[in-house]
């Protein structure tokens, strides 16, 4: 049983602040939605957490089971089990995704520790049978001229294998037809139990329809101002971010 | 300069341990080939360039008179011509001739088992692990260090075949009616100002013959080892493969990191007759203060074929253009070509192809990797003259910048005339980008291990057309280079 803790988290881009002050706790089991409008800091929130280096944290801690994971790499995060799905994966020329995955599990192993390549291969086709991913797909270079859909695919055949206890999805659904949704939400939904906790970032509540989400929080201004359960998405979907929005000003008034 | 000694008789080594050179500032991991082992020469031409210099070279390599004139006349030609530092880097400037020592070694006769090799020389190899390569997938080795080879042996069931694999010095004087036909008429010694030097004072390399129709089916390999401080190596190498008969040949190459700065300017010329192929792998890994300025030239008659896998890692300043004429119709000329310049290096490399008959074909595919304040120049040259018909010519240059200061530049030049011939290029930069790193660093992978892997997957396709071994080696070296330019 693991737990995310982020608190009162400031996040800015070169001076400008993104993230104002947001606080939010994840366990493993669990499924939390973050929503809102564009440009509200849910993509910088996600890159914060993962340590990417143009995010600078100004305040606030985020905690992987009570232990602050603030002053690793990213790829020290990501050995520790946290996971970004990305809404932009980059692509790797040249390098198969079989083999990319087989670096990436070697170094999760200790110095001078030889991964088993038998071993590694049968586990990855057990996922790609799961996932019913064509045995084919991992000989490609990753990301290497995929189609939208089939880079969410390998995003989400990259979480089956490094099994993360945390995964951050970052506008997974973006851009996406209903069949490559629903590949996504296949994925998430088989790999998803007691062992791994999942922040979902999306703008639009048709994701929700495929992956049910335990929590639903609204994110506005750098900051989560409405939290609730899977009835806040449909309420928000039915009345829009215009009503989070006044709701807001006449707290404030 | 020294005395003529006829003496083989060494002193022992001064001491045992191997005396590792620290890692050059930039960074650059050379662990592998960073090494030196005290050694007695028996035959030194001392320091500086002149004709006496010459004259020491051939008479303790026991050369006939032709081979003296040769030196000679070669000699001239080198002193008269100027530096090529018009459209060449300005650093050539920096070599000064007069502080090189040209002739270094222990003796001229290369041992045929290992365990004659004199144990100073023999553990460097061992240490570089050539012994056991020969044992798993060679079909013969030569083992340079400094001025000769130490070891040269060839497997018998190859050279009952006819197949010679000697080095020069013996080749010319041995083999006389084989190598004097071929010997400077690929390259002549006035082609350019390093191949008129080592015309001049030429030592090592290997000479090569394939009887017709003979298929060597294991790589013969050669490597070149600087050992000494200030020291130029000037290795020469010819191999001839005649009619139908096909071979392979590896070269590998270290040395030291020393303070001051080192030579390498090889002469490599083959030939090809009819419908023969040749296939000569190069992965070239000198300490960064090797000038490295090397002229590499085929000839590929009916039918032949001729293909460069080039592969240049280390050395301070690279200038390779390994070429092929194409003299016989249907004859094919490639080039593979893999630079990478790291932190004070410069990789100026290319090719060259000289279509000279109908329906000669010729392939170029380039790649180059910068990284830090590296820098890679890609230089080309595709000549098809206006009369010939049904000719074809494919470029493709590709680099890769690892930083936004890296550099490079491309400077194709391709000269088709006449409407019944074929040519296409292109060329691309990308860039590691930090996006990319992040990702690779996201799924767990260190920077340098991101780093090697992008630009193991830029070269992914080219390293693949390596022998297995070099492919691995490749990767280890790139690896090494990859993690001393982090952090």
């Amino acid at each position: 049983m693991s737990q995310l803790e982020i608190k009162d988290l400031h996040v800015s881009i070169g001076e400008k602040p993104i993230v104002k002050g947001l606080t939010l706790t994840i366990h493993s089991g669990e499924v939390h939605a973050i929503m809102g409008p564009n440009g509200t800091g849910k993509s910088t929130l996600s890159k914060a957490i993962a340590g990417h280096p143009d995010y600078a944290i100004t305040s606030g801690e985020v905690l992987l089971d009570g232990a602050s994971i603030l002053g690793q790499e990213a790829d020290e995060r990501a050995r520790a089990g946290i996971f970004l799905a990305f809404q932009y994966p980059s692509e790797i020329p040249g390098v198969s995704i079989a083999n990319f995955l087989r670096a990436a599990q070697q170094a999760r192993m200790a110095e001078g520790e030889e991964l088993d390549a038998s071993a590694y291969y049968k586990r990855l086709y057990s996922k790609m049978d799961l996932l019913k991913i064509d045995r084919k797909f991992t000989s490609r270079s990753v990301n290497d001229g995929f189609s939208g859909g089939e880079k969410k695919r390998c995003e989400i055949l990259q979480m089956a294998m490094l099994e993360p206890k945390f995964a951050l999805m970052d506008e997974t659904d973006s851009g996406l037809d209903i069949d490559a949704l629903r590949i996504v939400a296949d994925g998430v939904n088989t790999m998803r139990g007691p062992n791994l906790g999942v922040l979902l970032i999306t703008h639009y509540q048709r994701l929700l329809d495929h992956i049910v989400p335990d929590h639903v929080h609204v994110m506005y201004d750098g900051r989560i101002v409405k939290s609730g359960d899977k009835s806040l998405a449909l309420e928000l979907e039915a009345k829009g971010y215009d009503w989070i929005k006044k709701e807001l000003a006449a707290s404030a008034a | 300069m020294s005395s003529l000694s006829d003496s083989t008789t060494l002193s022992p080594p001064v001491h045992d341990e191997a005396t590792t050179v620290d890692h050059p500032a930039v960074g650059i991991d050379q662990t592998a080939g960073n090494f030196s082992y005290k050694v007695d020469y028996a035959f030194d031409a001392g320091t500086g360039l002149s004709e006496d210099t010459i004259r020491y070279i051939s008479s303790v390599k026991k050369e006939a008179p032709w081979i003296l004139e040769f030196r000679l006349a070669a000699l001239k030609k080198f002193l008269a011509m100027p530096m090529p530092t018009h459209w060449a880097t300005k650093d050539l400037e920096n070599i000064d001739f007069q502080k090189i020592r040209y002739y270094l070694s222990q003796g001229q006769k290369p041992k045929r088992t290992w365990d004659e090799v004199p144990d100073d020389i023999k553990k460097t190899f061992e240490r570089l692990g050539i012994p056991e390569q020969e044992r798993k997938f060679l079909a013969g080795v030569e083992a340079q260090f400094d001025s000769e080879a130490a070891y040269s042996n060839i497997k018998d069931v190859v050279a009952k075949q006819g197949v010679i694999f000697v080095n020069s010095t013996e080749g010319l004087r041995e083999h006389p009616e084989l190598f004097k036909k071929f010997f400077g008429k690929v390259i002549p010694t006035g082609d350019n100002k390093f191949s008129a030097l080592n015309s001049a004072v030429f030592s090592g390399g290997s000479f090569i013959y394939v009887p017709k129709g003979v298929k060597v089916a294991q790589p013969l390999q050669a490597y070149f080892r600087i050992n000494a401080e200030n020291f130029g190596q000037f290795e020469r190498t010819l191999i001839i493969a005649d009619e139908g008969a096909e071979v392979t040949y590896m070269e590998g190459c270290t040395a030291p990191k020393f303070s001051t700065s080192t030579l390498h300017s090889a002469v490599v010329e083959l030939v090809a007759l009819k419908g023969a192929k040749i296939q000569y792998i190069t992965v070239q890994n000198w300490a960064n203060n090797v000038f490295n300025l090397v002229t590499k030239r085929g000839v590929a008659h009916e039918d032949a074929e001729i293909k460069w896998i080039d592969c240049n890692i280390g050395s301070r300043l690279t200038m390779k253009y390994p070429g092929v004429v194409l003299k016989g119709e249907r004859a094919r000329g490639e080039v593979i070509s893999i630079a990478l310049a790291n932190d004070g290096q410069h990789q100026d490399t290319g090719a060259k192809m000289i279509h000279a008959a109908n329906n000669t074909t010729s392939n170029i595919v380039a790649k180059s990797i910068s990284v830090g304040q590296g820098r890679s120049t890609y230089r080309g040259v595709v000549h098809i003259p206006k009369h010939l018909k049904g000719c074809k010519n494919n470029t493709e240059c590709d680099a890769l910048l690892i930083n936004t200061n890296s550099r490079t530049d491309t400077y194709p030049a391709i000269t088709v005339r006449g409407d019944k011939n074929s040519t296409q290029h292109e060329a691309s930069v990308s860039k590691v980008s930090a996006d990319m790193i992040f990702y690779m660093q996201q799924r767990g992978l260190t920077e340098a291990q991101a780093m090697s892997l992008a630009v193991n997957g830029f070269i992914n396709d080219l390293a693949r057309q390596f022998p297995m071994e070099y492919s691995v080696e490749l990767k280890r070296l790139i690896d090494l280079e990859m993690e001393g330019s982090v952090g």
